[in-house]
């Protein structure tokens, strides 16, 4: 739930533990993906958000109900985070009617109308432009309701990032852009890609308040989401985050990763979200010996029976295959 | 002869260019230090360094536009696009500038530019990653549009499309990376020409690219039961080979139309009229059409394949056209 209070996260004992839980929640979802994904029950392009667990949890708190979510290809942590059942997750990823969006999308396509989820997009930055569309509607139909865009560093180099920042911008759209700067676009490292490097940079060229966050911190990151979401609601236009974080694996399971050191990797996972508050937590006497293991027993439990539910769930009869390409009308 | 695949067989074409012409160099997302998202670059910007094998940040219409404008200024460029589910971004550039320019120019200034780009489904990408658009570009006059789908027109077929002074773009279907088999010592015949890839007077089976081994593998085993499939791989989608349809439907007077787009305004769909035009005289039963089904494609296994052609589809429509259904 929600650690808000006056603009400022709780530091006290519970919310931290409820971060930690949904920080490890994520990651012990995704390890469990990678093993059925060698198991080949999870096909195609399988993105892993293990490292970057901090963001989702951290912005996903500064979040109500009816605020919309637009996110990328590597949207599990974000899915999760909002609050959409493991279970329908899971079973998406096998292709399975009981998924949340059919089995149709499997792993970079997830989708669920009841948490306002519209979708991981597959197409880099081909989120942006939609998101500023949700929160046009939210404007235009006068709901105060906040639209959460996240995408990767490399998206920043697209026509579509600058087109999107600038119409939220120009129109003072209700939109949260959440940049996850993992450093990495595919194999391309941000220093081959960007002309100016700070990502927040070039938001606040638009005219749109900015900051860096150490994405690494999940109370960093609801700090600042909470900050952000509140001037929206209270009507400053869109804001603009850039969380610093890394991908501990490769861009996919296809990825050799000949472009980045050992020693990069080893260093940035020793500063991983979960280690960091826990570590912090132990030094100001916030984790008690019993939590992590509860933590551990109960996410294992969860992650358990969405695999079960997966395993369950009936593919779709071929007979269907065509179905929802369009709308049914409920006049013919 | 040598073994090889077809992976390798268009990174030696890469090579051989790269070599061959100072003017040629290569620019596109991960072609460089990652090797290319196939990997079908790896080793060159050791060769070549990054001024030749040239990573670009994700901006499709930026770098596409840049080859053009690289093209009109006696440069040799060799564009890749990851897959063609990406190049949607680059249409404007690839369909407003390199193919017009030559004409509203009135033919002062060519593009002679090469974009490269990996098409087709089958790998359970899902509906973003898995279209066939080779039909859209085919549709555009003042492009040029390869479908290799040999090693040896893989490892040919770029060096013809150098040569050619105007836009040409090359598919790579996905699922031909893989396949492996050893180059004839013999050069493929000119990039526009269709070739018959088996010979057979009972009906036709014309096809291309990804849909070409599918295509294949139809006709062997119509052969156990005693038909004579011909096979023509079109190579070229625009210009079309027109004569060659003619030729094998008129040899056969049956044919079957394999193509891994949707069925509606797909490249079938043109080759079927070309037929209707200049062949229907010829004809002893209705054209074919094997398509993808009209629907975004989709991730699990069983629909994605249901979706897109396959073998048994193709037999059960030879044996329409055959009358023996
Ligand atoms: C328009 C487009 N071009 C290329 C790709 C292929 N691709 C998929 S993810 C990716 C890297 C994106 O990096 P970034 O935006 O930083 O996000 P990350 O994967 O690091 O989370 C690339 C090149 C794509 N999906 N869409």
């Amino acid at each position: 739930m929600n650690g808000q209070q006056g603009g400022k996260p709780h530091i006290n004992r519970d919310h931290l533990l409820a971060l930690l839980t949904g920080m490890v929640r994520i990651r012990r979802f995704e390890e469990k993906c990678a093993e059925l994904y060698t198991e080949e029950k999870i096909r195609g392009f399988l993105h892993l958000y293990i490292g970057e667990e901090a963001v989702a949890v951290g912005i996903s708190q500064a979040l109500q109900p009816d605020d919309a979510l637009v996110s990328t290809y590597r949207e599990h942590g974000h899915a999760l985070a909002r609050g959409i059942p493991m279970g329908p997750v899971m079973a998406e990823m096998y292709g399975k009617v009981t998924g949340c969006s059919r089995g149709r999308g499997g792993s970079m396509h997830l989708y669920d109308a009841a948490h306002r989820f519209f979708g991981g997009n597959a197409i880099v930055a081909g989120g942006l432009p939609l998101a500023v569309g949700l929160a046009l509607a939210d404007r235009m139909r006068g709901e105060n309701r906040v639209t959460v865009c996240f995408f990767g560093e490399g998206a920043a180099a697209e026509g579509e990032f600058h087109e999107s920042l600038n119409l939220a911008a120009l129109w003072q759209l209700p939109i949260l852009f959440v940049c996850e700067n993992n450093l990495y676009a595919m194999g391309t490292a941000l220093d081959l890609s960007e002309s100016e490097k700070h990502i927040y940079l070039k938001a606040r060229s638009y005219g749109i308040a900015s900051w860096p966050v150490d994405g690494m911190n999940v109370v960093d990151v609801e700090a600042a989401a909470i900050r952000a979401c509140e001037s929206i609601r209270a009507g400053a236009g869109p804001q603009f985050l850039e969380c610093n974080t890394y991908r501990f694996r490769g861009h996919s399971m296809f990825d050799s990763q000949l472009y980045r050191d050992k020693d990069e990797i080893e260093l940035w996972q020793k500063r991983g979200p979960i280690v960091r508050l826990q570590d912090w937590m132990q030094t100001n006497q916030m984790l008690h010996e019993a939590d992590l293991p509860g933590i551990e027993r109960i996410v294992a439990a969860e992650v358990e029976e969405a695999v079960a539910f997966a395993e369950e769930g009936e593919f779709e009869a071929e007979s269907d295959l065509t179905r929802d390409v369009y709308t049914p009308r409920a006049d013919t | 002869m040598t073994e090889t695949t077809y992976r390798e067989a268009i990174r030696e074409g890469l090579r051989e260019a790269l070599q061959a012409d100072e003017r040629v160099f290569l620019m596109g997302e991960d072609v460089g230090h990652y090797g290319g998202c196939y990997a079908v670059t790896k080793g060159l910007i050791q060769e070549f360094g990054p001024e030749r094998i040239r990573d670009t940040p994700l901006s499709e219409s930026g770098f596409v536009g840049a080859g053009v404008g690289a093209a009109l200024g006696g440069m040799r460029p060799i564009v890749e696009i990851m897959t063609v589910n990406f190049s949607l971004l680059a249409l404007d550039q690839i369909v407003n500038n390199a193919a017009t320019i030559r004409h509203m120019s009135g033919g002062q200034f060519s593009v002679p530019l090469v974009i490269r780009m990996a098409t087709g489904a089958g790998r359970q990408l899902a509906a973003q990653h898995s279209h066939s658009f080779e039909c859209w570009y085919a549709h555009v006059p003042g492009l040029k549009v390869l479908v290799p789908g040999t090693l040896d027109d893989a490892r040919h077929m770029l060096k013809m499309a150098l040569a050619d002074p105007d836009p040409v773009i090359i598919f790579e279907h996905v699922l031909l990376y893989n396949q492996s088999g050893e180059l004839s010592a013999a050069e493929p015949p000119p990039m526009e020409q269709a070739v018959v890839r088996r010979p057979g007077r009972d009906l036709s089976l014309i096809s291309y690219g990804g849909s070409l081994p599918k295509a294949l593998s139809a006709a062997e085993q119509l052969a156990g039961s005693g038909i004579e499939a011909e096979v023509l791989d079109l190579r070229c989608l625009r210009p079309l080979d027109a004569a060659a349809i003619v030729k094998t439907v008129s040899r056969t007077r049956r044919a079957v139309i394999i193509d891994e787009g949707w069925r509606s305004g797909s490249l079938a769909a043109e080759v079927s009229a070309i037929i209707m035009e200049q062949a229907f005289w010829e004809l002893d039963a209705p054209v074919a059409r094997v398509c993808s089904d009209e629907v975004p494609i989709p991730y699990p296994r069983h629909l994605e394949q249901a979706a897109l052609p396959q073998v048994d589809e193709i037999l059960a429509a030879a044996n329409q056209v055959l009358g023996r259904s």
